[in-house]
């Protein structure tokens, strides 16, 4: 009779020397299998007597369950080891550069509109928009220039060439001429988009292109402007300070920046005013915030009774404010750009200085910018 | 408009210094544009006396002075020629900064004797163009005096003139607004008329037009001729005006003094005893004193005597019948001209005078008598002569009639808290009139024309900085924010295609007519009557060909691998309905080589941006149609984009490479335009709630079919009719290989679709599945004619 612990010794030996899953398969069938050693002895129980094989087959049964569990074991082992020889095989370089992914932005005037509108909106402005070419009327006339007067000089205007009548139609020379949609109303078939005469409490903004023939360094022939307007019962222009104080206050994101309010002269607005900020203009770039410098940023006013009149409002009930604010002038006071011309050109790598992340969405949670 | 500090002060009664003056101005309205001030350069300069100059021991040119300064006496090296002692001249102490050329003074020997200071030439204080040695000042100048004072340099103001406030283009009108402002008190000398002494023989003549309604003038008879006076002369010079006879220096003080232009003639050199002012006639021609000939049409005005023209009314006057140092006999004009003529015959001659900016902007209509005895009873000062009777023709036109004003309209309107006696005082300090309720402008505010006009006066001299800053009353946000649909999509727009590594561009609205052409546009009423340049002058029909030539400029900067995308304005007319929205973006693929090999598909990749955006702002499900793309686009390498059979949405593809070799650009640039107005908005829904997610318990499961398809159909265009056969079981549908070759017909592609099934309340029977791949390929067949291969 064969030595079961001897035999059991052996066996472990060898399932533990299994160097991988093969031997290892070998050894349970050399142990386990049909003529495997502890499957042979089990069948020498048959030629022992009673009293033998209760001994025996209890011992054999567990050495076998034993084995059996060594062998599984084993098998997790070698299969773990494997595993790992193979994910080590498979190393890759990481320091590889990824596939290449283009970087975009917004650019950093449509980022200052957004901005804008965020502050606005949160005084409850709306936004309405009006088209780039525009009539003779809504531009000047209505506006209050008298026709072939001097201030419509000032706005070195872009013709369209004269129609059947005789009348040039104007790029937009300022985005007021939406001020005119706003309030006029008119039985003119329109896009929805275009601004349409609304009943007042009017509280909306205009951000828009606009056209005016000049350039060089702080102007270009085409820029972008945001115009204010405010008509209720009761607005005066201790209103218009308040807004344009809080506005200029949270756009910039600092309370380090000082205002002043400056008489001028528009011919749509009256009383009129410019508003300017003070700043450092020493080093070659403007700084908000410091110095003593200061920089005309807005023009505003009081609604002129002409325009409510043209308009179809009568100024003895109705009255407000406007303001008009150079867009692209606004972003490069406040991230600093230095040549406006610039911001047309499309220069990736100036876009991709001064642009913004997709995800820099102004929203009142995390700032502006 | 230039000023000095003293020549304000000939009307006003201040101590104010520059600065204060610029601040006051500011404040009130006039805007301060620049200030040029000699006197803060000089600050640290003064007189000085020498006591001794003596040889330099080390040098033959120099001369050590012993000099009397404010600092005390002083050990001077000059090389001045002049430099003697009782000289008196000015003195740069150490650290003083030369204002010719920067340098600042450092005690230091020169060749062995240390200079302490310096003397100075003029030319090296800026107040000569050049000059042969030190100053040599009236050695009644007490040593110390600064040098700004004695040498007569003064600040000269500039400042913005706005349109409305023609009175400030002279001094006097300056002055009032000041003495209004707190600054001082108006003393403007008053003007006593002389009395003539015989008729005036120059008879005047209007016709009807309303070019020149009114015209004063008289004669004056011996006068001399010449240089005006110093005093005159440094005048002018202090404001950059060149003197150049008495007799024209007149007139031109008076301008800026008083802004009453006036012209004198030489009578001598008139004809036939009489001067009119008249519209010119067809083919008249005018040389005037600027040596220029101009045309003198119908609409302009002129200034004629028998001869004919002989000058352009409130413009400028004729060379023929200028004065000169040979005059003796001079006639002065003081007229009133039509703003808006003068105004037009500026810009149609090219011509900006001082008399034209005046009189465009409208002058004192009250002005013409008083002008013409202040330009006479200077004339009789400086020139001598006789003065005949003052003429005055025509009538100018009225002052602005008196209206009612309520002071409440202060407060209502600006929001200042100001008592009835103060709003009146700055009124009447500024020339209103006050009669009870009823306030007079005065004849030099015709911009006044009504209330808020009076606001404006008295908020701007109460000063802007006491507006009570008072909130808007609050309102009640619309819900769902303030943006329209149609502007949320812009917004989304922006940020989805930044996040997709466009990067945004602004570019112009107008381009080559030729290329708008090349891109459906450049219709003539696009093209701008004055672009600000040649390749500038039309309204842009797409905005590709901008971001296409961008991508060109980029690459020929060494960065040709471009992503760029605007959001913005198309014009297809003049009307307004004309413009419209579009979203564009162009890639001028060029990615960095990668290692290991692999490469993306730029057409695909572009057209899964854009379907990626189509999807975030909400598009809906659109039919992609090949064949019909705009001349601009890559014929077999373009689609459109359509909503139904008419509506395109979108085109994209390659751009042709005709194009881009017109464009001057290298190819392949890929781009797309979206139009974004004509999508349709979706509904703003005030409640927000979606319908229950109700996810089916059971397993999508997916089928594969491969059709054959001919080769003259898109693809594409079964994957519709397959989602149509079932749209409760079927999810999705896919294609995921396209075959063509051996066991596939000639003329044909073998196009695989995966089809995703979910089953909904029930695990499907093999004869559900069997039923529903029939339903699939039937409709396939049904829609594109495509046969399930076998």
């Amino acid at each position: 009779m064969t030595d079961i612990a001897e035999l059991e010794s052996n066996n472990l030996t060898r399932i533990d020397g299994a160097a991988d899953l093969a031997a290892l398969d070998e050894a349970r069938v050399a142990i386990l299998g049909k003529s495997g050693n502890v499957t042979l002895l089990a069948r020498t129980l048959g030629s022992v007597s009673l009293e033998e094989r209760k001994v025996l087959g209890p011992q054999i049964n567990q050495m076998r369950d034993r084995l059996a569990a060594r062998i599984e074991a084993r098998k997790a082992e070698l299969e773990a080891a494997e595993l790992e020889a193979q994910l080590a095989a498979s190393r890759v370089d990481l320091s590889l550069p990824a596939p290449p992914r283009r970087r975009g932005g917004v650019h950093p005037t449509m980022q200052v509109m957004d901005e804008l509108v965020a502050v606005f909106a949160d005084m409850g402005f709306g936004v309405a928009e009006g088209p780039d070419i525009e009539t003779d009327f809504n531009n000047f006339t209505a506006l209050n220039f008298p026709p072939k007067h001097p201030a419509r000089e000032m706005h070195d205007t872009f013709f369209l060439p004269p129609d059947a009548h005789g009348e040039r139609k104007v790029l937009r020379t300022h985005t007021s001429p939406v001020q005119v949609r706003v309030m006029n109303r008119t039985s003119e078939k329109l896009p929805s988009w275009i601004a349409t005469g609304q009943e007042p409490p009017i509280r909306v903004i205009v951000p828009g292109r606009t056209f005016r023939q000049d350039s060089d360094q702080t102007h270009t022939p085409m820029f972008h402007q945001i115009e204010g307007l405010v008509i209720d019962k009761g607005i005066h222009m201790g209103h218009l300070k308040w807004t344009l104080e809080t506005f200029i206050a949270r756009f910039f994101e600092t309370d380090r920046v000082t205002t002043r309010f400056r008489p001028h002269h528009f011919p749509f607005t009256e009383p009129s005013a410019e508003i300017d900020v003070k700043c450092d203009r020493s080093g070659g770039e403007v700084r908000i915030g410091e110095g003593e410098d200061w920089l005309e940023i807005l023009g505003c006013g009081m609604v002129h009774p002409n325009v409510l009149r043209n308009c179809g409002l009568d100024p003895d009930v109705w009255q407000g404010f406007a303001f008009g604010c150079g867009v692209d002038r606004l972003g490069v006071l406040k991230y600093g750009m230095p040549d406006l011309r610039d911001m047309f050109a499309a220069d990736v790598r100036w876009l991709a200085h001064y642009g913004f992340s997709a995800f820099a969405a102004p929203n009142p949670a995390s700032g502006l910018s | 408009m230039k000023f000095t500090l003293s020549w304000l002060r000939e009307h006003l009664d201040t101590s104010a210094s520059v600065a204060e003056v610029v601040e006051a101005m500011t404040m009130a309205g006039l805007e301060v544009e620049h200030v040029d001030d000699p006197g803060a350069r000089l600050a640290a300069f003064s007189v000085a006396r020498i006591v001794e100059a003596v040889q330099h021991p080390n040098a033959d040119r120099l001369r050590v002075c012993q000099v009397d300064t404010v600092d005390g006496r002083k050990e001077i090296v000059c090389g001045a020629p002049n430099a003697r002692a009782g000289l008196t001249t000015i003195y740069a102490p150490i650290g003083a900064c030369i204002p010719a050329n920067g340098v600042v003074l450092e005690a230091r020997p020169v060749r062995g004797v240390v200079s302490n200071g310096m003397l100075c030439s003029a030319a090296e204080l800026q107040t000569a163009e050049e000059s042969d040695g030190i100053l040599e000042l009236d050695g009644g100048l007490a040593v110390g005096t600064p040098a700004a004072q004695a040498l007569g340099v003064e600040a000269v103001i500039d400042f913005e003139v706005t349109p409305n406030r023609p009175d400030w283009l002279g001094v006097d009108g300056i002055a009032r607004d000041l003495a209004a402002a707190g600054l001082g008190r108006l003393k403007t000398p008053a003007i006593t008329p002389v009395a003539g002494g015989f008729p005036c023989p120059v008879q005047i003549r209007l016709d009807d037009s309303s070019a020149c309604p009114a015209f004063a003038g008289r004669l004056i008879r011996g006068v001399r001729n010449g240089p005006s006076p110093d005093w005159l002369q440094r005048k002018l010079l202090s404001i950059g005006l060149r003197p150049i006879s008495a007799l024209v220096d007149i007139t031109n003080l008076i301008t800026f003094d008083r802004a009453r232009p006036l012209h004198v003639y030489d009578a001598a050199r008139l004809s036939g005893g009489w001067i009119e002012a008249r519209l010119g006639r067809e083919g008249e021609r005018v040389e005037a004193l600027d040596g220029k000939t101009y045309a003198a049409g119908p609409e302009t005005c002129v200034i004629g005597d028998a001869s004919g023209a002989i000058g352009l009314g409130g413009v400028m006057g004729g060379a023929s019948t200028g004065c000169a140092e040979t005059t003796t006999d001079v006639f002065i004009e003081s007229a009133w001209f039509d703003p808006i003529r003068i105004a037009q015959t500026g810009r149609t001659l090219g011509i900006a005078s001082d008399a034209q900016y005046r009189f465009a902007r409208g002058v004192d209509p009250e002005s013409l008598l008083p002008g013409l005895e202040l330009a006479t009873r200077l004339i009789l000062d400086i020139c001598g002569g006789e003065a005949s009777e003052a003429v005055l023709a025509g009538q100018a036109p009225a002052r602005p009639a008196p209206f009612t004003f309520d002071r409440n309209y202060v407060q209502a309107l600006s929001g200042l808290s100001l008592d009835r006696t103060r709003i009146d005082a700055i009124l009447a300090d500024l020339g209103f009139g006050l009669d009870g309720d009823v306030v007079a402008p005065p004849s030099w505010r015709r911009d006044v024309e009504g209330k808020a006009d009076l606001v404006e006066e008295v908020a701007r001299i109460a000063g802007y900085g006491a507006l009570p800053a008072t909130p808007l009353p609050a309102i009640a946000p619309p819900p769902g924010g303030v943006l329209t649909p149609r502007q949320t999509r812009m917004r989304i727009a922006r940020r989805a295609l930044a996040a997709a590594g466009y990067a945004e561009a602004v570019t112009w609205s107008f381009m080559k007519r030729a290329t708008a052409e090349r891109f459906g546009g450049g219709a003539p009423e696009l093209v701008l009557s004055n672009p600000i340049a040649a390749d500038l002058d039309c309204m842009r029909p797409s905005v590709l060909p901008n971001l296409i030539e961008a991508a060109g400029r980029n690459a020929r900067r060494g960065y040709p691998d471009a992503a760029l995308f605007e959001i913005g304005p198309i014009y297809r007319g003049d009307q307004p309905g004309d413009q419209a929205t579009v979203i564009a973006a162009v890639v001028s693929p060029h990615p960095a080589r990668r290692w290991d090999g692999r490469d993306v598909d730029a057409l695909f990749a572009l057209k899964g941006d854009l379907e990626a955006l189509l999807g975030e702002i909400g598009a809906p499900a659109l039919q992609t149609v090949q064949g019909d793309s705009s001349p601009w686009w890559s014929p077999g390498r373009s689609a459109r984009l359509q909503l139904g059979p008419k509506t395109v949405i979108a085109e994209f593809g390659e751009i042709h490479p005709a194009v881009l070799k017109a464009l001057d650009v290298d190819g392949p640039v890929l781009g797309f335009e979206l139009y974004l107005d004509l999508l349709p908005e979706p509904k703003r829904r005030e409640v927000k709630t979606r319908p229950a997610f109700q996810p089916s318990p059971l397993m999508p499961l997916t089928r594969d079919f491969a059709f054959l398809l001919a080769g003259s159909v898109q693809a594409g265009d079964l994957v519709r009719p397959i989602l149509a056969a079932d749209k409760a079981l079927i999810t999705g549908a896919r294609i995921f290989d396209v075959y063509q070759g051996a066991g596939v017909p000639e003329g044909f592609r073998s196009v695989a679709v995966e089809v995703q099934v979910q089953p909904q309340d029930r695990t499907l029977t093999d004869a559900d599945i069997e039923a529903l791949s029939a339903r699939i390929v039937a409709a396939a067949e049904k829609a594109t004619g495509a046969k399930l291969r076998g």
